[in-house]
């Protein structure tokens, strides 16, 4: 038996998060007895594979890219399930973000397998149990995953990693492409800025209709930069097109969980804090001493944002240049 | 051309979420129910296309009990032509797609649209598994559709970046932001038709659950919110530092 996770590779090289689900897939491995494998669809870079394998993964499945044309959850879906047939695959962990949700719900009608999307933390045996995000981030539930073979996706930054290196083997895996795949094709891509992804961030700085219009967003920026994270927005900000969509958050935006989320000029609806209460820290920076986002705060500061965010970049700065 | 749009019943976003029975059950009392967000959208956008194409048939359907119904008529009156209830409590994922699945059999439909995911459990798992099941190509999280009726251009929002995907019908897509830009609020003479239009209620096809919920878990209160000054910026640093260790 094994446990199996899908690593997405940038070009060949994996990111944070797949550090992260490899960690997630050694240690449900841990708890079943059986061994972490990880399958990843493009050729490895040099080295990568040894990073993977720090985090526990004993062998890596690679499928060659060129057999697809273009990503397809039809393709993708099959190809995944056949290598956890081949793998004898009890656990197939995906992470919670386009690609898993694309692809997990494929594997899961292949594998006649029961699939919890979002999980927030380690599974527990007997019965397989699934602690995920419900109620868009307002509950949690337990999920009792019933079925022989299990398939998970992993909320994104709510698991640590754990080195613990071990030796790995690389195989190769054909590609299995469905006679109707071709029905989708990606014709074209435009690629996301390099600017690190909102989901990515272990920092964001998120500023609402308060700032007043786009072009007051230098001084959010700022802050972003200083504290090596990123700026994202809530739904109106997004909507007026003062920020790109991609930086949305909240229920109907990006879920986030990052180690600290800083709200500059947010009132804190229900909707936003759906999909940001998650964040281990939460700062809010706001004119209202009654704005709802202060009940969900760790740390506040009542004030003009114009006033307070400039000093407190000065303050950031200085702090940053004396650690 | 036949578009085949999943409603799901959900609580309206503002609403307060509450358990009973040792929490394990979802306290209904006070909920206001809506059609889905990302559901409004697809359907928002379904019209748009109809008006777009010229001719385009759009069916409601909803796996759920008789309260569902209230919301299957809100998404006539917002403009679909008719609506399915397939009868059954919705407890799990492969169960929903299973009936989805068997009422795509039972028509001829080009397009089945569902919301990126549902409000309540978040699975964001129909548009996959139905298409799986029905072995069509899925696309999931699409954030724009045009279409001439004989195929679909398609974005989708990826780590990677945009992407652009020529489609043939038939074809799964889940409805993602930007699907749509405002819902369609249905006005008095949509409610008005709605009420003439017709809404099947058909029962399940069998199809063992997977997964069942146990137990559900609020997050925790956070202890008060600690006030600093906004002449005393240092404070805040040094607790960001020393006591959250954030930064
Ligand atoms: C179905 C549905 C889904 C939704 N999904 C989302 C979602 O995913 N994400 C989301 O964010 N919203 C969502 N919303 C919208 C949500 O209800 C709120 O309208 C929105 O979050 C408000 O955004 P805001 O806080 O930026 O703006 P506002 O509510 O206008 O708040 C602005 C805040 O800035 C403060 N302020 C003003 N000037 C200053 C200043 N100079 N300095 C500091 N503070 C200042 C004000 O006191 C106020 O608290 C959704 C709504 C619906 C109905």
């Amino acid at each position: 038996m094994s446990v199996l996770v899908y690593t997405e590779n940038w070009n060949g090289a994996f990111k944070k998060s797949a550090f992260e689900l490899a960690s997630y897939a050694k240690a449900t491995a841990a708890l079943l007895n059986s061994s972490a494998i990880a399958v990843t669809v493009g050729k490895l870079a040099d080295g990568e594979l040894e990073k993977l394998a720090n985090y526990g993964i004993e062998k890596m499945i690679t499928i060659d890219e060129a057999a697809f044309s273009g990503f397809s959850a039809q393709a993708y879906g099959a190809t995944v399930a056949k290598v956890a047939i081949a793998q004898n695959a009890e656990v197939v962990i995906f992470g919670n973000n386009p690609t898993g949700e694309a692809i997990a719900p494929r594997v899961a009608v292949r594998l006649d397998a029961g699939l919890a999307t979002g999980a927030m933390q380690l599974p527990t045996n007997a019965p397989f149990t699934v602690r995920k995000r419900a109620y868009s981030g307002k509950a949690f539930a337990d999920f009792v995953i019933e079925s022989a073979v299990k398939v998970i996706t992993l909320t994104q930054n709510s698991f640590k990693l754990i080195e613990q290196p071990v030796a790995i083997s690389e195989e190769n895996f054909d590609a299995e492409i469905p006679a109707n795949a071709g029905a989708v094709k990606v014709t074209d891509l435009v690629k996301a800025s390099e600017k690190l992804s909102v989901n990515d961030a272990e920092i964001l700085v998120s500023a609402g209709r308060g700032l007043k219009g786009p072009e007051n967003w230098g001084m959010i920026e700022e802050m972003a930069d200083i504290l090596g994270g990123t700026t994202c927005c809530s739904r109106p900000v997004s909507d007026l097109d003062w920020r790109p969509h991609s930086e949305h958050v909240g229920q109907t935006g990006k879920v986030v969980a990052p180690n600290l989320y800083i709200a500059v000029g947010i009132s804190g609806a229900i909707q936003h804090l759906a999909g940001v209460n998650s964040s281990k820290v939460i700062v809010v920076i706001n004119t209202d001493a009654d704005a709802p986002f202060f009940e969900a705060a760790d740390y506040g500061i009542v004030g003009d944002a114009f006033d307070v965010v400039p000093k407190l970049n000065e303050a950031l700065k200085a702090f940053k240049a004396n650690s | 051309m036949k578009a085949l749009i999943c409603i799901g019943h959900v609580p309206d976003t503002t609403s307060k979420i509450r358990f009973t029975d040792d929490n394990t059950q979802f306290d209904k009392t006070d909920i206001q129910y809506i059609v889905g967000p990302y559901e409004e959208l697809g359907l928002t956008r379904l019209l748009e296309l109809k008006a777009e194409i010229g001719s385009l048939h759009i069916t409601a359907v909803n796996v759920g009990l008789p309260e569902a119904d209230a919301t299957l008529r809100k998404a006539l009156a917002i403009g679909a032509d008719d609506a399915i209830r397939v009868d059954a409590d919705p407890k799990d994922a492969m169960f929903t797609a299973k009936q989805i699945a068997a009422v795509y059999k039972s028509g001829t439909y080009d397009i089945i649209v569902t919301g990126k995911e549902s409000i309540d459990y978040n699975g964001g798992q129909m548009a996959g598994m139905v298409g799986e099941l029905l072995d069509l190509p899925s696309v999931s999280g699409v954030s724009k559709i045009t279409s001439d009726g004989s195929k679909a251009t398609l974005e989708r929002e990826t780590d990677g970046g945009t992407e652009t995907i020529e489609a043939t019908f038939p074809i799964v897509i889940s409805a993602g932001k930007g699907f749509a830009i405002e819902p369609k609020i249905p006005n008095m003479r949509g409610i008005m038709q709605a009420r003439r239009k017709k809404l099947t209620v058909i029962p399940a096809v069998e199809q063992a659950e997977k997964t069942k919920t146990s137990k559900h878990y609020l997050p925790e209160a956070k202890a008060a919110c600690k006030l600093v000054a906004p002449d005393n910026i240092n404070e805040l640093v040094r607790l960001l530092h020393e006591e959250a260790k954030a930064i």
